[in-house]
């Protein structure tokens, strides 16, 4: 314990890259899973069956398989077919398609979830599809999907530590590599649940005032 | 390229290692189930000085990666089977779910129930066993279930402590014979055939609940 | 003559819910700037027919025609035959008519102002400095001039709905529905609500199609009144006359169950 603190200042730079490499997967799986979630929400609302039914398809197949599992077949099983990505690629692939599944359910409830006579005022104002959606329906859907994308976003980025499995940089796998040259095994995992529920907190209450923000403009509770 | 023999041969290792997933979901789950609800109860019906603690430290758990949580207590807690030690950590970790789970199904008991034990002079015991937690059970039924699901999905993290569980048995088999294409898809295989069905059923249980 | 087609035709339009018809073979004509108001029990098929104009129902047998042209129909490939119309047809059709719902169905997203604005710009293109000026004088028109910047859901139940008139006015529509306008609303604001309708009535020759329970104000902007009992209409005439010494039996009971 003596020789920690000491080695954890010397280890500062390489923990800040591995924070680096965390904050990265999180903000490009959260994108990427936040166009999916949007593209197979959307579709899988669609009038017609074809195009629902394979946006559905879609989303089952990403929510019914491990996150594990589709992180490992990338990193393992696709180079066997010829394609080979980048460890940190794998890894925003994998949390993207897989909380991009998740968050479609999300998106899909709330546009369900405004009242069809928004719709229909819409219509009666000569509104077409596209018009409705865009002006009428999702600004009210997007202030009841904030809370739930808070939840999944606090998920993926607990989700991140499984790119250390895969071999990418992150946070986890700095503080792995401190705790195996101090054996300061205790102190190095505290560190690292610290900082975890640290960027949580941070994630959480960046949610909330997105979430107060939304509902205002949505003209729900105590709007401006 | 895809070789069918090789899926073939490795099927069994994997079902092998799909018998220990099965297994440690029920049993984490079970744990989890129990725990979540003295974790609840504990911040609903438990003394001041009890609730903030607790909500506190569900609160961290909840907070910080099941993965990081795994390696600490396993190199914190010695003279456990990895096993076992993997079943206690992810019945925790997602007891903190669990039991926001309760209290949601809680506080969704209308308070017009309270004040009718209240006008009868139940006692506080009786109340929440006789009236409160059987409607807050009925309430939590379907969440419990897609957390039940989820945490099948997550149990392969298990193996990052040498629990010989689906995951672990596909990547071993896919190193030693190279066919990481056959083992991992047929894992993937695996977890969709098994969570369909118990999705599906989830969504007619919840319809019925319904009403 | 176009001027001589009649704003609205049902011919022979039935719609059934499943098992469950609620129009029946219906005809009906209105005229051009005529006021019409449907009364009868609730679910005698008054609503539907609204909501059928308004395209928000599909017709089940029977043709729709708006201004002499096939509305819930359009020509098909074979010469003379009409197939039902397409989301396409019915957007380009639709503009004409305007609707007032007995929940308002504002958008409460939007300031006061732009839910008047809001069709006009983006349905009809026109500019937003042109469409606000319009806006605020139909904002002037319903008594709400002060409460452009408001949230609608601020609002009492009857300027709300007054703030759905001027949005539906916005669209100059040629005919206005209003589907129980009042119904929604606490007694001591149903007056508000129906004065600026009936000034609305003597300022414009707007066609009217009027579903209400408000014998007073059906008897002041009527010219006719057509009482509806299971999807059929029983009787039909002049408001005073329809209203003063109806000739049906059930007429009467109605008549006497809302006074």
């Amino acid at each position: 314990m003596a020789d920690f603190l000491p080695e954890l200042s010397r280890a500062v730079p390489r923990l800040a890259d591995g924070l680096l490499v965390t904050v990265e997967a999180t903000v490009l799986g959260a994108a990427l899973a936040l166009v999916l979630a949007y593209a197979l929400g959307l579709l899988s609302r669609s009038a017609r069956p074809p195009v629902r039914g394979a946006a559905r398809l879609v989303v089952e197949f990403f929510r019914g398989t491990s996150l594990y599992v589709q992180l490992f077949w990338l990193f393992f099983a696709l180079p066997m077919l010829g394609f080979r990505l980048e460890p940190l690629a794998c890894g925003v692939l994998a949390l993207g398609l897989n909380f991009g599944a998740y968050g479609s359910e999300v998106v899909r409830g709330a546009v369900a979830a405004v009242p069809r006579a928004q719709t229909e005022a819409a219509i009666a104002l000569g509104m077409g599809p596209a018009l409705r959606l865009r002006r009428v329906v999702l600004p009210q859907a997007h202030a009841l999907m904030v809370a739930p994308f808070k939840n999944l976003l606090v998920q993926l980025l607990k989700a991140t530590p499984l790119l250390s499995l895969v071999t990418v940089p992150d946070l986890t796998f700095q503080i792995d590599q401190l705790r195996s040259s101090t054996g300061a095994t205790a102190a190095s995992y505290l560190l690292l649940l610290g900082l975890y529920f640290g960027l949580a907190v941070v994630l959480s209450l960046g949610m909330n005032a997105l979430e107060r923000a939304a509902k205002a403009r949505a003209g729900q509770e105590g709007g401006v | 390229m895809w070789d069918g023999e090789a899926a073939l041969a490795a099927l069994p290792t994997v079902l092998e290692g799909f018998g220990v997933t099965l297994v440690a979901t029920v049993l984490a789950f079970a744990l989890a189930a129990v725990l979540g609800l003295a974790l609840a109860l504990a911040q609903r019906a438990g003394p001041a000085w009890l609730a903030l603690p607790v909500r506190g430290a569900a609160g961290f758990v909840r907070s910080t990666p099941l993965l990081v949580q795994l390696f600490a207590a396993w190199v914190l807690v010695p003279g456990l089977d990895a096993p076992v030690l993997g079943v206690l950590v992810l019945g925790v970790h997602y007891a903190t779910y669990l039991s926001e789970v309760y209290r949601t199904g809680i506080d969704a008991v209308p308070k017009g129930q309270w004040e009718a034990c209240t006008a009868l002079s139940l006692p506080r015991r009786r109340v929440w066993r006789a009236v409160v937690l059987p409607q807050a059970v009925r309430n939590v039924l379907p969440p419990l279930g897609n957390y039940a699901v989820s945490m099948f999905k997550e149990t392969p993290l298990l193996s990052v402590i040498t629990v010989h569980e689906m995951v672990h048995e596909a990547n071993t088999y896919g190193s030693t014979h190279f066919a990481y294409l056959e083992s991992f898809t047929l894992a993937a295989a695996v977890f969709l055939l098994a969570s369909w069905p118990t999705s599906a059923l989830l969504r007619r249980l919840e319809a019925r609940l319904a009403h | 003559m176009p001027t001589e087609d009649p704003a609205v035709r049902f011919d022979r339009v039935t719609k059934r819910y499943g098992d469950h018809t609620v129009l029946d073979g219906l005809d009906l004509e209105v005229a051009r700037g005529e006021r019409v108001t449907l009364i009868g029990p609730s679910g005698s098929g008054k609503t539907t027919i609204l909501r059928l104009l308004m395209t928000l129902e599909r017709v089940t047998d029977g043709v729709i025609h708006v201004a002499g042209q096939p509305f819930s129909h359009m020509p098909g490939r074979t010469p003379g035959k009409l197939v039902p119309a397409s989301e396409r047809h019915l957007a380009g059709r639709r503009r004409r008519i305007g609707m007032v719902f007995q929940q308002f169905n504002l958008f409460p997203h939007m300031s006061v102002l732009d839910n008047v604005v809001e069709a006009p710009v983006h349905v009809l293109g026109e500019s937003r400095d042109e469409a606000a000026q319009h806006a605020r004088d139909l904002l002037d028109l319903v008594g709400l001039a002060d409460k452009v910047d408001a949230r609608p859901t601020r609002l009492s139940g009857g300027q709300q709905q007054r703030v759905a008139i001027a949005r539906a006015l916005a669209m100059r529509p040629e005919i206005l529905l209003l589907d129980e306008v009042t119904s929604a609303l606490d007694p001591e604001l149903v007056a508000e609500v129906l004065d600026v309708l009936r000034d609305v009535a003597r300022r414009t020759d707007i066609t009217l199609l009027c579903v209400t329970h408000e014998m007073g104000f059906a008897r002041d902007v009527s010219d006719r009144i057509l009482m509806f009992d299971r999807g059929r209409i029983v009787e039909s005439g002049p408001a005073d006359a329809l209203l003063d010494a109806p000739a049906e039996e059930r007429t009467r009971a109605f008549l006497g169950s809302v006074r």
